[in-house]
């Protein structure tokens, strides 16, 4: 619930208790109630949530958002509990009068799982007819979780009053999950809410399906039937879940990989160094954010957009300096290339280590690429979408780039017949220090986007170098397509292993299929054909 | 491997008495030479990953040995000496572990080492401390089933972290279902047994049980995440118990939250994650998780207090946090120097028996105590992660927990005990009364 209509509720409803109850404090079971709370003891807490839920108090409701929100301040010496709300407005919560201050002795009233899921089903209970829909439907999936009988009546007239839609269903679903752990509701009620979860379908349904106990032998068939329906449309969706992760994976891999693709699928250069410029990326979101955080504030949702152009041009930059400076000296020698990169990773990674420092750095998604959202009934998170979508549009301007430019049309010749490129005119040398500056810049800002799921440690790039060599090397070097195939046959195949194999045996699988894919077709999925494969 | 035969045990009771021998003449020969080099000071070794994947947690305890030795020298040092650390890099690679601890041995003269993380490079430097007859000074929680005269736990055993976190989730919590996940390696595969055997004893049955094994560094936890919210949805509570290891958790917990496993559903609990791993990432979603340790930085108590700020303040960090295997070092710091000081002496072997017995305070307010089988008295607190990256403790044990060097649970080591003061032995068999000596 947003703060300021949760404090315009605790307003309302301190202005109603003034006005009914103008009276002095009185002592009863709701004061000895709310003076629980100072004990600091979880099971105090617990009971006076119960008697607070049930007392119809109009402070009812503000003291337990309060106590959600961790506003509801009790001290320990005078056994004195305040609400206090955002604005630093505070009220008695025994007599509900406003105080000028809280004092400094007091502390925010803690909680444990235990009691946030009473909080909840609290909450849930007194919010059912909450003037705002996005409550109400809350306020209905908590009943439905807690499920508990107290709340029947409250769901009941809740009900009668609902003009929305899909609060109206929740709160059918709320009703259903009451009735069918309520001991004394009859066979027609149960075998009504067997059906109402049965249309719900889902993974909650489910487990109240199978964890409600004895019943009634025709519940008991109702609901077996109910279970074998949801678990076979469940398991329908599971396989939509494991194609959609392995999507997920390959786009990661993918991206990861597409800078490989041009330093060693195109120039030939084992880059183990790859991994690095990956984790140069990462940290180039990091200092973007450090800035943004500590100057800007407003800009946080826009960090990444920031750091996308600024990795690549760190990462970019960096890898013509390699270029400029190891590379070019070791052309045609595969074997020193593999060692001075390798060599180079590790320079790059205790570097980062001394000015950064060993332990893992925050870098925080922004709102857009926070959370899930349903599909069915699989869950989509959105960094995975938008990291997924990121790749496929970095593919296509590469893609393009190297199609459609003039410095793509000179890659192109370099790679595949050096002499005669130069002979035509073209300064092959400083068309190799671009392209591998080009694929640089590209692994930088694969590490933008890996930010957002992995962390940020001087070893990130490590993660991800053999992964990368994999997945060129499957695909075909020298062709990008192959690449972009390669990355999501690997991770589709990768899900649908996982949860048969396990994580583990799953990655030894797919290894093992490589090696032997790769002995039948040594140049992996697409071979290049012509000139560039002898040279 | 226990059922030794006793021609194995001759055998290596004589290769033994050969090693002792040679430990004997290598010592002699180093205290010699080290006669005239190290008089003024007494020297120190910290053997911790300064580069590699490790120094994401080793660097800090490093780091804290220094602030040690540096806050002991301002009190006068040790028996009048200075101590002087000798820090080496082993670098996140087991055999070096090995080497750098031989150097710092016999080359350094070190008169104790605090180091090692993973139980991988402590079983690599053993043999080194056996034949050098020094002492190793072991900070982290670990599985557990081993009890060495050269080595000091001050890490949690499995009975001091693990099975109470179990126990909470059962009373508090009312689990009923659990998800044993873990990092496949040594950790978390012996930790998962302990606990499989231990639920099974409290009537769990084997289908309300799932275990999970995931590579060092996993970072696409989608499968697991939505495996685990379909084995939590059989309409008993669930809670995961995590043996996962540090790297891997910022992408599972970020996962968890994306996901929408809140705490209040699937609650879970976890042996690595400490204020350091927290640091990296953002906690609001995590609010409610639980991890158990024997020291949080939010435990109010004077030592404590006094600690952090001494620490901040030598790091030149107001915002530098503490952790539970640092607070181990703090412990083990402490017990050496006394040990020391009660016996006047440096030398391995009247350090060694003087440590037994010794007391330290810990940083919670209670005193651990050196126990006979070179492991400490504990306290054990399972904290709730808050929004801040810190821990709410919601529970602790009465008292200080002993450490159990061998599992009560596992049928293979629920008969041995480590005791170095009465049986000078490091896996008694008290059924048959034989000590199984080295080698097992």
């Amino acid at each position: 619930m947003p703060a300021h209509l949760s404090a315009r509720l605790c307003s309302l409803a301190l202005s109603l208790f003034l006005i009914a109850f103008a009276l002095p404090a009185f002592a009863g079971p709701f004061e000895d109630a709310v003076a629980k709370f100072a004990n600091d003891d979880f099971s105090d807490t617990e009971e006076a949530i119960g008697v607070i839920a049930g007392s119809g108090s109009k402070l009812a409701f503000p003291i337990i958002n309060a106590l959600q929100n961790g506003r509801l301040m009790a001290d320990p010496d005078s056994k004195k509990v305040y609400v206090t709300d955002a604005d630093g407005k505070s009220i008695d919560a025994a007599t509900g009068e406003a105080v000028a201050s809280v004092p400094d002795s007091a502390t925010a009233v803690r909680l444990n799982n235990r009691l946030r899921r009473s909080v909840d089903a609290a909450l849930g209970s007194l919010t059912l007819q909450s003037p705002d829909v996005g409550t109400r439907l809350q306020a209905a999936q908590s009943v439905f979780k807690s499920h508990e009988e107290t709340a029947l009546e409250a769901v009941d007239a809740a009900l009668a009053k609902e003009a929305n839609k899909s609060v109206k269903a929740a709160l059918g679903e709320a009703r259903a999950a009451i009735l069918l752990f309520k001991s004394d509701a009859t066979e027609v009620e149960k075998l009504e809410a067997v059906a109402t979860l049965k249309a719900r379908g889902d993974q909650d349904a489910l487990a109240l399906l199978t964890g409600m106990g004895d019943q009634p032998a025709s519940v008991t068939k109702a609901a077996a039937s109910a279970i074998g329906s949801i678990q076979n449309s469940l398991a329908v969706w599971s396989m939509v879940q494991n194609a959609w992760y392995g999507l997920s994976l390959g786009s990661v891999l993918l991206l990861a990989a597409i800078g490989l693709a041009i330093t060693f699928g195109v120039m030939g250069v084992i880059n183990m160094a790859h991994g690095e410029m990956v984790m140069i990326g990462a940290y180039t979101t990091f200092v973007v954010q450090e800035v943004i955080r500590t100057r800007y504030p407003g800009l946080f949702d826009y960090s990444l957009l920031i750091a996308v152009p600024l990795a690549f041009l760190v990462a970019g930059a960096i890898g013509v300096l390699i270029e400029r400076s190891i590379i070019r000296f070791l052309y045609g020698r595969p074997l020193e290339t593999l060692l001075a990169t390798w060599g180079l990773s590790l320079v790059l990674q205790q570097a980062v280590r001394t000015m950064f420092g060993p332990t893992n750095r925050e870098v925080g998604n922004p709102s857009w690429m926070s959370g899930a959202f349903e599909l069915g009934q699989i869950t989509i998170t959105y960094n995975r979408l938008w990291i997924l979508l990121f790749t496929l549009a970095v593919f296509a301007i590469l893609l393009a780039m190297l199609r459609y430019t003039a410095l793509g049309l000179e890659m192109r010749a370099v790679t595949q017949n050096r002499r005669m490129a130069a002979s035509m005119g073209i300064a092959t040398s400083r068309v190799d220090a671009l392209t591998f500056g080009l694929g640089s810049g590209i692994a930088g800002i694969a590490g933008v986007a890996l930010s957002q799921i992995d962390n940020v440690s001087p070893n990130l790039g490590q993660s991800y170098i053999i992964d990368s060599f994999m997945v060129v090397v499957f695909g075909g070097v020298g062709n990008l397509w192959g690449t972009l195939v390669g990355a999501f046959t690997l991770g589709i195949a990768n899900k649908f292993l996982e949860p048969v194999a396990g994580a583990v045996l799953g990655k030894i699988a797919i290894l093992v299929l490589i090696i032997l894919f790769i002995q039948k077709r040594p140049r992996g999925l697409f071979a290049l054909k012509g000139r560039a494969v002898e040279a | 491997m226990f059922n030794k035969s006793t021609h194995d045990i001759a055998a290596s009771f004589s290769r033994r008495g050969v090693l002792a021998a040679t430990a004997g003449l290598m010592l002699g020969l180093a205290s010699l030479t080290g006669a005239k080099a190290a008089d003024d000071t007494i020297k120190v070794g910290v053997l911790h990953s300064l580069s590699g994947t490790m120094a994401i947690s080793e660097t800090t305890l490093k780091d804290t040995i220094l602030f040690l030795i540096d806050e002991q020298n301002k009190k006068g040092g040790v028996l009048g000496k200075k101590l002087e650390a000798v820090v080496v890099d082993p670098a996140s690679n087991w055999p070096l572990f090995a080497e750098k601890a031989r150097e710092l041995i016999t080359k350094n003269k070190v008169s104790v080492v605090f180091g090692c993380w993973t139980s991988v490079s402590r079983k690599s430097v053993l043999p080194v401390f056996k034949e050098l007859n020094s002492i190793l000074f072991y900070p982290v929680q670990y599985e557990g089933e081993e009890s060495e005269r050269n080595v000091f736990y001050t890490g949690a055993a499995p009975n001091q972290q693990a099975i109470p976190a179990v126990d909470y989730l059962m009373k508090d919590e009312k689990v009923k279902r659990w998800v044993l996940a873990g990092t496949d390696y040594v950790y978390p595969r012996t930790t998962n047994k302990i606990l499989e055997a231990y639920l099974k004893s409290k009537g769990v049955a084997q289908e309300d049980i799932m275990i999970n094994y995931t590579p060092f560094g996993h970072s696409d936890w989608q499968t697991i995440v939505a495996d685990i919210k379909k084995f939590g949805s059989a309409g008993k509570k669930t809670a995961v118990v995590s043996t996962i290891n540090g790297d891997a958790n910022v992408p599972f917990y970020k996962e968890l939250g994306n996901q929408g496993i809140k705490a209040k559903d699937i609650p879970v609990v976890a042996f690595s994650v400490g204020e350091e791993e927290l640091a990296g990432i953002d906690t609001k979603p995590l609010v409610g998780h639980l991890a158990a340790w024997n020291y949080f930085q939010s435990i109010k108590s004077p030592e404590n207090e006094k600690f952090i700020k001494a620490w901040q303040a030598y790091t030149k960090n107001p915002k530098r946090v503490t952790n539970d295997p640092m607070e181990a070092h703090v412990i083990g710091f402490d017990m050496w120097v006394k040990a020391v000081e009660k016996v006047k002496s440096t030398d391995p072997d009247k350090v060694i028996d003087a440590l037994p017995g010794i007391e330290a305070k810990n940083l919670t307010g209670g005193t651990s105590k050196m126990l006979p089988n070179h492991h400490i008295t504990k306290p054990v607190f399972i904290g709730e992660i808050k929004g801040n990256g810190q821990f709410d403790v919601v529970w602790k044990t009465p008292s200080l927990v002993p450490g159990d060097a061998w599992s009560k649970e596992l049928d293979g080591s629920k008969d041995l005990i480590g005791d170095w003061v009465g049986k000078k032995c490091g896996n008694f068999n008290t059924k048959t009364n034989k000590c199984l000596g080295s080698g097992s």
